[in-house]
């Protein structure tokens, strides 16, 4: 067990520096860089100490050290919890991330617990009154939620609110909480401004979810187990809940670690972005546009570190539940 | 004994004197929501790809200065109540004083019938035969009124025109991409699995790296890598490249899958020991056998790639102005102001969700009908 | 000239073999499923009874409605089935008097008339009349133990009577209470001893994946047994097992039975398994009974052709005659277009044309305790 944690906590940490590193890679191909942008627009203002100013820039960030030599020092300094200064912001990248990673991570885990709150019952409820009403109608709808991407989804939905309701639907806090210190009433705002943009991000992967439970419940519900269940005398909610589902949600833990939650991660901070909330999806994408390499390369990294744990708890949590896996 | 040989009810006849296409062309006749979808895909591609110049009143860069107008109402009833062939007003520009905006109001004294078939601006029908018809329009001097079916855009063009034209380039791009993704994924898949050695490490490896990398935000730095001063077609074609590179891993995985075991299958050792070269056996006698899975993942995953497209852009990250997709058309309509000010903007909503709609249901049919051993 | 459909309509009496009190009685069963290129009739006009500590064996091809009777007697046959006719009478003997409410000590109960989801028939279900299965390798879930499962049963159905101190009248007990977790495992422990698991007490905490498939069966067995059922219902609970195994497993059913005093509903198409197993025959096919009688009469006298055909394809030690094992002629009909008349006379070899495949037989009494359906009896 400890071997195995160690060797997937290994495997994790190789895969980080390849991601990181091919990010790097990858934001260096453009010609140019964060300056070569900058420059033009001290000049474009009519700035003399332009070339100056941002050869000092040049020196301050490193970059006028080789590529290999820039990628160590940050990864080094990463581990050290330096994860470098944003030439945008002209800010250590801890300080402005931040706060936003905790946002971020409330978000990922309020859309993939409102996604398996909701997809199971409906699934469960969809197959055992298989080819019924209200199969049909679960049916549609979780087609249609397979089919419509969150951050449309958020548009839509923003659109209903500003024009139809009037409403305030953005960020995470109402004004007088935002700067405010944490209290329970902080909480509450925070749960109440949570859990739309965590339903929206969710629907997607609630109406993949669905099918996959319906029709994993209907190939379980067809095992003789069940039938031996049934003929022990249980009721037939016993026999569903404790035997069946039991045994075809376990398909769906692996698929909720290497599947839903990378996509919801991904698919909130789109959300996120429409709905102008304190995530990393909004900073991430601006740094993208504007070459801010280690930030952008810090995000990437927080992705994927959110991505192999996330995966990673899915494997411990089905060899939690299920005894005939065993962790080697 | 005659009496125990029950006659075949006709549906099983069919069945059984069929090769395996027509019994899938037969199943998937019944799928209603299938055919739906291959009906409406067809509709779309129909209009959106290869018709856009001729269902659009105006060209894609005409500008007016109908600046941010909303959506023209076509009218039956006219002020006083009478009925008439369909008609619009005319607008007139005004300037709310206390909001200090710039608004449109109707001028009921001025009428323009809707025609169907007018002339109006040139373009070459499929980049070839010059035409000026427009599938409908009204005849006044293009300075003078304009009909905007879902409104005007900042600079004042027509946006009903701009997501005809927008729908091609995020059509095409799924199609394009879908395409280029086939090719490197079955070819790779078909090769990793039969030879399996030193291409199957590569792919195994390639593919798990890929899918440890978070996707989108993969995406989003490379398509951020493209240069800005590129040209557009050079972007386009970049970004489907890039679409089809993220893409391909997931099917060569399965279609590796299938070929491990289709290999061992008799008529391939029988194509074996004829003497079938390697490269025969693998795409006469193996690859058809993995086709239907193959069309089942592609037609499932055009969506995603129009998606992409259209997040990438949207975010600024894919195409760019001057190139028109529904994506970069998103750009301008996905903030608070242009919501709360130019909503009819969000019309390029509907259609890509249509797209994603009838992609999935043909999809899904498809998968029905080409598993004729799947229970459910 | 006789009329099929006055044969067919025919009510026959319910013959009764043994002298013990009766437990079950099948009148006429008969179960439908509407599938969507037809009806499939799985049982049609099924009789036999079963008594307290009775053994009756049920024989047939697959698909021949063995299993659907024994669904139809717990109602659980599966969607789209359902029983169309017929009564299933199960004299219920009250073994908690109070808890039941029952005044009297045998209640007649039509299962056919109860909710299949409802109280009645889960307290019967698994609780007086016990099945065991045909997959013992898949008949326990596999994410609990041996022991949760026994616990299920015996938690459920089993009741312990509250001896109140200073009480001289032990007869008039009269408050019954639930067994708890402790006395369920050790409950739990007894019957994996009794079905011959070694170190039971260990084993209760056994995973499926850990048992073997004898080992399986045997806690199938066990949880079936728990509960002290009037009646198990085996529905081929060793087809899935070696020979050896399948030995012993039956050695143990006959142990216990004995001990219990339980009767047994054996479904099998293994001749050979229910020739030592049962005292009486019932021989299904394409859901029609066609024979029922003693085991010694049926084996040594079988009267129905299908009989016949069925024992002589069962391979016997013995001087070598060079004959070849007989097998049954022709395919098993569409269960959707049965053969008119008998629906085996397309298979038969005594076949009477004109006869056999125009005319419906009725139920013939061919010799002491012992009935046929064939036109070769009919007068």
């Amino acid at each position: 067990m400890l071997n195995y944690l160690l060797r997937r906590i290994g495997y994790a940490l190789i895969m980080i520096v390849l991601v990181s590193f091919t990010s790097f890679i990858i934001i260096e191909l453009p010609p140019g860089d964060f300056l070569t942008q900058k420059v033009e627009q001290l000049r474009a203002r009519g700035d003399r100490s332009a070339e100056q100013q941002v050869e000092m820039l040049r020196v301050r960030y490193g970059l006028d050290k080789p590529f290999l030599e820039r990628y160590v020092n940050w990864a080094v300094n990463f581990l050290r919890g330096d994860f470098g200064e944003s030439f945008e912001f002209e800010r250590p990248v801890s300080e402005i991330l931040g706060a936003r990673l905790g946002y971020t991570i409330i978000l990922a885990l309020a859309t993939t617990l409102i996604t398996w709150l909701l997809a199971i019952p409906l699934g469960v409820i969809s197959a055992v009154r298989q080819y019924s009403w209200v199969d049909q109608v679960i049916s549609v709808i979780s087609f249609i939620g397979l089919g419509m991407p969150g951050f449309l989804l958020a548009l839509i939905i923003l659109y209903f609110a500003i024009i139809v309701f009037n409403l305030e639907v953005t960020g995470l806090f109402s004004p007088e909480y935002q700067d405010a210190p944490w209290s329970v009433g902080k909480v509450l705002d925070l749960l109440n401004h949570l859990w739309l943009p965590a339903l929206i991000a969710a629907i997607t992967g609630i109406g993949g979810l669905v099918r996959i439970m319906r029709g994993n419940l209907l190939d379980t519900l067809g095992q003789p187990f069940v039938e031996a269940a049934r003929a022990r005398g249980l009721k037939n909610r016993t026999v569903t809940w404790k035997h069946a589902v039991r045994i075809a949600i376990n398909p769906l833990i692996t698929i909720l670690g290497s599947e839903v939650f990378p996509s919801i991660v991904v698919g909130s901070s789109l959300v996120a972005i429409v709905l102008n909330l304190p995530t990393i999806g909004p900073v991430f994408v601006d740094s993208l546009r504007k070459l801010d390499m280690y930030l952008a390369g810090t995000c990437i990294v927080f992705f994927t570190i959110m991505l192999l744990v996330g995966n990673l708890v899915a494997d411990l949590l089905l060899a939690w539940v299920d005894p005939r896996i065993r962790l080697e | 004994m005659a009496v125990a040989a029950a006659p075949l009810t006709q549906a099983k006849k069919k069945e059984i004197g069929q090769s395996y296409w027509d019994l899938v062309w037969y199943r998937f006749k019944k799928n209603r929501l299938g055919v739906l979808g291959a009906i409406l895909l067809i509709a779309l591609y129909g209009s959106f790809v290869a018709l856009p110049e001729v269902i659009s009143p105006y060209a894609l860069e005409n500008r007016s200065n109908f600046v941010e107008a909303p959506p023209t109402a076509i009218r039956l009833i006219d002020e006083k109540g009478q009925l008439r062939a369909p008609f619009i007003y005319g607008l007139e520009r005004k300037i709310d004083p206390v909001r200090r905006l710039r608004t449109w109001e109707l001028d009921t004294d001025r009428k323009y019938p809707v025609r169907l078939f007018v002339q109006g601006d040139e373009y070459k029908l499929f980049g070839l035969i010059p035409m000026n018809i427009h599938l409908f329009g009204i005849e006044a001097d293009q300075s003078e009124q304009r009909i905007f079916l879902l409104g005007s855009d900042a600079l004042g063009r027509d946006y009903f025109t701009r997501i005809m034209y927008g729908g091609r380039l995020s059509l095409m791009i799924g199609l394009l991409g879908q395409f280029l993704t086939l090719v490197l994924g079955t070819t790779l898949g078909v090769i990793s699995g039969y030879y399996g050695g030193a291409v199957d490490m590569f792919v195994q490896r390639f593919t798990e790296f890929l899918s440890a990398f978070p996707n989108i935000p993969l995406f989003m730095a490379l398509s951020a890598a493209i240069p800005v001063f590129w040209p557009p077609t050079a972007v386009y074609f970049m970004l489907t490249i890039i679409l089809a590179f993220l893409g391909w891993g997931g099917l060569a995985r399965q279609v590796r899958g299938l070929i491990l075991s289709l290999r061992e299958r008799e008529y391939a050792l029988a194509a074996k020991s004829f003497g079938a070269s390697d490269w025969r056996i693998m795409f006469r006698h193996l690859l058809p056998g993995t086709m239907s899975h193959v069309i089942v993942i592609a037609t499932l995953s055009i969506p995603g790639m129009i998606l992409a497209e259209t997040a990438l852009s949207w975010l600024g990250l894919g195409l760019r102005p001057p190139l028109t997709s529904w994506g970069t058309l998103l750009q301008d309509a996905a903030t608070i102001r242009a919501i709360r000010f130019t909503p009819w903007l969000l019309w390029v909503v509907p259609p890509i969700l249509l797209t994603i709609l009838t992609y999935n249901m043909l999809g899904d049919g498809l998968r029905d009908a080409l598993d004729p051993y799947s229970g459910r | 000239m006789e009329n099929a459909q006055t044969l067919a309509g025919q009510t026959f009496v319910n013959p009764s073999m043994d002298s013990r009190p009766t437990l079950l009685e099948v009148r006429d069963l008969k179960v439908e499923f509407n599938i969507r290129g037809g009806v499939i009739k799985a049982v049609d006009g099924l009789t036999f009874d079963i008594k307290r500590g009775q053994t009756v064996g049920i024989i047939g091809e697959s698909g021949c409605g063995k299993s659907v009777t024994a669904r139809a007697i717990l109602r659980m046959i599966p969607k789209p089935g359902r029983i169309t006719g017929g009564q299933i009478l199960y004299y219920r003997y009250s073994r908690y008097p109070d808890r039941d409410g029952a005044k009297k000590d045998v209640e007649v109960i039509d299962l056919t008339t109860l909710d299949p989801d409802g109280e009645l028939i889960r307290q019967i279900r698994g609780g007086e009349i016990a099945m065991i299965f045909q997959e013992p390798m898949s008949s326990l879930t596999p994410v609990y133990t041996a022991g949760t499962h026994l616990n299920e049963a015996i938690t459920l159905h089993r009741l312990l009577p509250i001896k109140r101190l200073g009480d001289q009248m032990v007869e008039a007990i009269t408050k019954y209470r639930r067994v708890t977790k402790e006395e369920a495992r050790q409950i739990a422990i007894e019957m994996l001893r009794r079905v011959g698991i070694p170190k039971p007490e260990q084993r209760v905490d056994s995973y499926p994946h850990q048992l073997s498939g004898g080992q399986r069966q045997r806690v199938m067995i066990a949880i079936a047994l728990s509960t002290e059922p009037y009646m198990l219902i085996a529905d081929e609970p060793t087809t899935a097992l070696d020979v050896s195994i399948e030995a012993q497993i039956l050695d143990i059913m006959r142990e216990l039975q004995q001990t219990a005093n339980m009767a047994i509903m054996f479904i099998t198409h293994n001749l050979g398994v229910i020739a030592s197993m049962a005292d009486e025959i019932v021989v299904m096919y394409m859901g029609k009974q066609v024979e029922r009688a003693k085991v010694v009469d049926l084996f040594y006298h079988p009267k129905h052709p299908y009989t016949q055909a069925l024992l002589q394809s069962v391979p016997r030690l013995g001087p070598k005659t060079g004959a070849r094992l007989a097998s049954i002629e022709g395919m098993v009909p569409d269960p959707l277009n049965l053969p008119t008349g008998c629906v085996f006379h397309p298979r038969c070899p005594a076949f009477m044309p004109g006869k056999c495949d125009k005319l419906i037989p009725s139920w013939n009494k061919v010799g002491e305790n012992h009935w046929a359906r064939c036109l070769l009896y009919e007068e």
